[in-house]
């Protein structure tokens, strides 16, 4: 029962992490910029559960849970420092964070 | 099982349109909650590839715990970006180009591999993956210790973000 071809997911995935990419790379606003590392990390997890899928193996499940994990905890520690990052200098404009510059 | 297309093709057009938005909406709390409607679809894909338990835990982890970060963040910092501000950096118009060059790349290598047209996305019910995960989760021989791992970089996460995140005040005083 081949209901959805493999590849549907595999071209979501990919345009997903593209668009995660382009908001990476392009915002001026780092949480926006935080946003789009989530849309990255959903796409990779959707590309592992599939292939989970189609492999019939749990193997690629395992793997998003640490990506789970090390996102979560990415994301915590991340918006610790934007709003540690903003106390200190009442901005968080991302081209402004250059003191270790030189 | 012509339900299941419909259902993924419903879902995939509301995780794009709601991921273009996330990156191109000016005001952050918008695009906070574009957010959270990109990664329900996720959810939903999760079901549709026989996951529940990953169904879930996107439900309770990214839509629970992630999201309401990101929004008190967002709250935190309101006034240091306004929105109406310039929203892209110096270089978008090269990151665009660069981004989109990706994007061929990674579809063509993910295309032009066999199996993306030949492997079937398997729709039988596997009851036992919970269990399967479950106990490959807690086998030494299996995933025991990358587990660990995991919980000692939670906790190193929840202490660090916990100092960075204090009021610096406390701490001046001791000094």
């Amino acid at each position: 029962m081949n209901t959805i071809p493999m590849s549907y997911y595999l071209v979501l995935s990919a345009v997903m992490f593209t668009l995660g990419a382009i908001g990476v790379i392009i915002r001026r606003n780092p949480l926006v910029m935080f946003m789009s590392l989530e849309l990255m990390f959903n796409a990779a997890n959707l590309t592992f559960v599939a292939f989970s899928n189609a492999f019939g193996n749990a193997n690629g499940q395992i793997f998003v849970f640490f990506v789970m994990v090390v996102a979560a905890a990415e994301v915590a520690v991340g918006l610790a420092l934007i709003v540690a990052i903003f106390r200190t200098r009442h901005s968080i404009d991302i081209d402004l964070m250059n003191t270790l510059k030189n | 099982m012509i339900l299941d297309q419909v259902i993924f093709l419903i879902t995939a057009v509301v995780v794009l349109t709601a991921a273009i938005l996330v990156v191109s909406v000016p005001k952050m709390i918008h695009a906070a909650l574009w957010l959270i409607l990109a990664l329900a679809g996720i959810a939903v894909l999760f079901v549709l590839l026989q996951a529940p338990f990953f169904a879930v835990v996107q439900v309770i982890v990214y839509i629970g715990a992630i999201a309401v970060l990101v929004i008190f963040a967002v709250m935190l910092t309101r006034k240091a970006m306004q929105d109406d501000g310039p929203q892209l950096n110096r270089y978008s118009v090269l990151a665009a180009a660069v981004s989109l060059m990706l994007f061929a790349v990674l579809t063509g290598m993910l295309l032009s591999w066999d199996g993306a047209n030949n492997l079937p996305v398997n729709p039988a019910v596997n009851p036992d993956t919970i269990v399967n995960l479950g106990e490959s989760l807690t086998n030494p021989q299996g995933f025991l210790l990358p587990f660990e791992v995991a919980s000692i970089l939670l906790l190193a996460a929840l202490v660090g973000a916990i100092y960075i995140g204090r009021e610096h005040r406390a701490g001046k005083e001791e000094e």
